[in-house]
C-alpha cells in the first residue's frame, strides 16, 4: 500500500518538474522573441537618429533647398508641401468618412451598410500606387498638370478606410442605452447623434482621424504620379505674394492647392537615389524629420486620448 | 422531504405579516379613487411574428406608484417601454390595441412622438448620464424644448436636482462630469434629468437593481415623494421593492405562446395578501421565479 503511495508520490512529483520546465522554457522563448519584434522598431528609429541627426540642424527646418554644391539648404518647401497635403487629404477624407461611418454604424444590416463595410475593407487593401494611378487618371489627366490637390485627393482615399473603420467602432462602443436615454426625452434621432452619440465617441474618432494623417503623411506611392514633387514650393512666397498683391483668400488658396508640392516621404526619396554624397546625407536628414513629424501625431493622438477619457471619467 | 401542511401555513402567515409590516412603512397612500391617467386596452405587442405581449388591459392611476412584476422574459419591460413608444426604436416591433395618457390614443397616426416622450418620461436599468457635465445632463431636456436663457436654465437645473434628492450634494460641482458620480447619485441624477422637462408619468426600468442597498432605499425614498406630483410606473424584480414602494401591482407572466400576458392587477396590498390568482400567490411568496 505505501509502496504504491509512493510511486504516485514520485510520479506526481516528476511531473511538476516537467511542468515547471515546460513553463521556464516556454516563457523564456516567448520573451526572447518579443524582444526580437521590438528590435527593428527601436534600431530604425536608432539608426536613423544617428544618421540623420548629422544632417538636421535649424536651418534644415526654416531654408529652402539649395542647389548641389551651396551649403546650407533645408526642406522647407518638403514640410510645407507636407502640411498642405494632409491638410487637403483630411478635408476630403474625413466628411465622407464620418458620415458613411455613421450609416455603416446605425444601419449595420441594410445593403449599402454592408457594402460600405465590404468596400471599406477592399479599398484598405489597395495597393497605395495604384491609388495613385487612379488619381492621375481623374485629376492630373483632365487638370493637365500635377498639383497639391491631386495629392491631397490621393491621401485622403487611403485615409479613407481608417477614418470609416476606427469612426464606426467608436460609435458602435456607445451604449445603446445612452442613444434612448436622448430619444426617451423626446429629442430627434438627428439631435441624438450630434448631442450624445458623436460627444461619446469624439476621443476615439479624433485619434482615428489623426492616426490616419500620420499614415498619410508617410506615404510615397500615391504622389509620385499626383503631387509630383517641387522643390520650389514656397507657401511663405505664395501667402505673403498674394497678400502683397491683394489677392483674395480664394486666389491665394487656389494658387497653392494647384501647384505640385513637396513632399517629406517624396524629397526623402528624390535625395536618396541621386549620386552626391551630400544629398544622400540629407535624405538621412528627411528621414529623421519624416519620423519625428509622424510619431509626435501618433504619440501625442494617444496622450491626449488618455488624458480626455480621464477627464470625463472625472 | 415534505414539510407538514401547518408548517407551511405558519410559513405562509409570517410572509403575509412580514409583508404587512413592510406595506405599513409606506410613506405614499394608496388612493383607490384616484383618476385613470394611463389606460391599456387589448393591446398586443409583436416583434416580427412573435407576439411577445398579449391582450394586456391595465389602468394607471394618476398621482400613484404602479409595479409591473412577474418573471424574467414576460415582457414586463416591452409593456413599460410602450407607455412612451420605446418601442418604435425596434424596428420590428408592431403594436396593436390602444394605449391613452388622459383619454387621447398615443398610437394614433397624427400624435407626435416627441410631446409623448416629454410627458412621459423615463428612467433606465443602468445609469446612464450623459458624457457631459452635471448641469448639461439636466439642461438637456429643456434645451430640446426650446429653454434657452441662462438665468430659466439654472432655476430648472437647480428644481431638479432637488426633486430627485442630489442638490446638496452636487451644487458646488455642477460642471463637473456626470460621470464622476458614485452610482445611486448617477441614478438620481438620470431622474433630474427626466424631471427636468416636467413629465407627467415617469416609467422606470428596474431602477435600482444595478445599485447597492442603501443607494436602492434613496431611490426608493425618492419615489415615495415623486408620487405626490407624478405618476410613477416601475417595472421590478424585486418583490419586496413592490411591496415597498407601490400601491398598485401588475403581475404578469408568460403563457404557453410564450407571450407575457397580465394575470393579475390590484392594489398592491391586495396583491401581496390575497391574490385571486394562485400563480400570483406562488410569486409572490417566492415559490417560484
Amino acid at each position: 500500500m505505501s509502496q504504491m503511495m509512493e510511486a504516485v508520490e514520485r510520479r506526481r512529483a516528476l511531473h511538476i518538474r516537467r511542468r515547471k520546465t515546460t513553463n521556464t522554457i516556454m516563457l523564456s522563448l516567448t520573451g526572447l522573441l518579443t524582444a526580437l519584434a521590438l528590435v527593428p522598431l527601436f534600431w530604425i528609429i536608432g539608426y536613423v537618429v544617428v544618421r540623420g541627426g548629422k544632417a538636421i540642424n535649424l536651418d534644415f527646418f526654416i531654408h529652402m533647398p539649395t542647389p548641389l554644391g551651396i551649403s546650407g539648404g533645408g526642406v522647407l518647401s518638403s514640410i510645407e508641401g507636407t502640411l498642405v497635403l494632409i491638410i487637403l487629404a483630411a478635408v476630403f477624407a474625413i466628411p465622407p468618412g464620418v458620415l458613411a461611418a455613421f450609416y455603416a454604424a446605425r444601419y449595420p444590416n441594410r445593403p449599402l451598410g454592408v457594402a460600405l463595410r465590404f468596400s471599406t475593407d477592399v479599398l484598405s487593401g489597395i495597393p497605395s500606387i495604384v491609388v495613385g494611378v487612379f488619381v492621375y487618371g481623374l485629376m492630373v489627366v483632365p487638370m493637365g498638370h500635377y498639383s497639391g490637390l491631386a495629392g491631397g485627393a490621393a491621401l485622403a482615399v487611403i485615409m479613407l478606410p481608417t477614418i470609416i473603420r476606427t469612426t464606426e467602432e467608436m460609435l458602435k462602443l456607445v451604449p445603446g442605452t445612452l442613444r434612448e436615454a436622448s430619444l426617451g426625452l423626446g429629442a430627434p434621432e438627428w439631435k441624438t447623434s450630434v448631442s450624445v452619440l458623436f460627444p461619446a465617441a469624439a476621443n476615439g474618432i479624433l485619434t482615428g482621424f489623426l492616426l490616419a494623417l500620420a499614415r498619410a503623411a508617410g506615404e510615397t506611392a500615391p504622389l509620385l504620379m499626383t503631387a509630383l514633387g517641387n522643390e520650389r514650393f514656397n507657401l511663405g512666397q505664395i501667402v505673403l505674394g498674394g497678400l502683397q498683391n491683394h489677392q483674395s483668400i480664394f486666389v491665394i488658396v487656389g494658387r497653392i492647392i494647384n501647384a505640385p508640392v513637396d513632399s517629406l516621404p517624396l524629397a526623402l526619396w528624390k535625395y536618396a537615389q541621386q549620386p552626391y554624397p551630400e544629398r544622400v546625407e540629407q535624405s538621412w536628414g528627411v528621414a529623421l524629420v519624416l519620423m519625428i513629424f509622424v510619431l509626435t501625431i501618433n504619440i501625442s493622438a494617444r496622450v491626449w486620448a488618455q488624458g480626455r477619457a480621464r477627464k470625463m471619467r472625472g | 422531504m415534505s414539510l407538514p401542511a401547518s408548517t407551511l401555513d405558519v410559513a405562509r402567515k409570517v410572509s403575509a405579516n412580514m409583508t404587512m409590516e413592510i406595506m405599513t412603512q409606506m410613506k405614499h397612500e394608496t388612493d383607490g379613487n384616484a383618476p385613470v391617467k394611463v389606460n391599456v386596452s387589448k393591446m398586443d405587442v409583436y416583434y416580427g411574428k412573435f407576439r411577445a405581449l398579449a391582450d394586456i388591459n391595465l389602468d394607471v392611476r394618476e398621482k400613484q406608484i404602479t409595479a409591473i412584476i412577474g418573471p424574467s422574459g414576460c415582457g414586463k419591460s416591452t409593456l413599460l417601454r410602450s407607455f412612451n413608444r420605446m418601442n418604435d426604436l425596434t424596428p420590428s416591433c408592431r403594436m396593436i390595441g390602444e394605449i391613452t395618457l388622459d383619454g387621447e390614443n398615443i398610437f394614433t397616426p397624427g400624435v407626435d412622438v416627441v410631446d409623448i416622450r416629454r410627458r412621459v418620461g423615463m428612467v433606465f436599468q443602468r445609469p446612464n448620464p450623459f458624457p457631459k457635465s452635471i448641469y448639461d445632463n439636466v439642461a438637456y431636456g429643456p434645451r430640446l424644448y426650446g429653454v434657452r436663457r441662462r438665468a430659466d436654465l439654472d432655476e430648472i437645473v437647480e428644481r431638479s436636482l432637488k426633486s430627485a434628492a442630489l442638490w446638496e450634494e452636487v451644487k458646488d460641482k455642477l460642471h463637473q462630469s456626470g460621470m464622476s458620480l458614485s452610482g445611486g447619485q448617477q441614478q438620481r441624477l438620470c431622474i433630474a434629468r427626466a424631471l427636468a422637462v416636467e413629465p407627467e408619468v415617469i416609467l422606470m426600468d428596474e431602477p435600482a437593481s444595478a445599485l447597492d442597498p442603501i443607494s436602492t432605499l434613496r431611490i426608493e425614498e425618492l419615489m415615495h415623494d415623486l408620487a405626490k406630483e407624478y405618476t410613477i410606473i416601475i417595472v421590478t424584480h424585486n418583490m419586496q421593492q413592490a411591496a415597498r414602494v407601490s400601491n398598485y401591482t401588475a403581475m404578469m407572466m408568460i403563457d404557453d405562446q410564450r407571450a407575457g400576458r397580465m394575470i393579475e392587477y390590484d392594489q398592491t396590498q391586495i396583491i401581496f395578501t390575497r391574490p385571486k390568482d394562485k400563480r400570483t400567490e406562488d410569486y409572490v411568496t417566492g415559490r417560484f421565479g
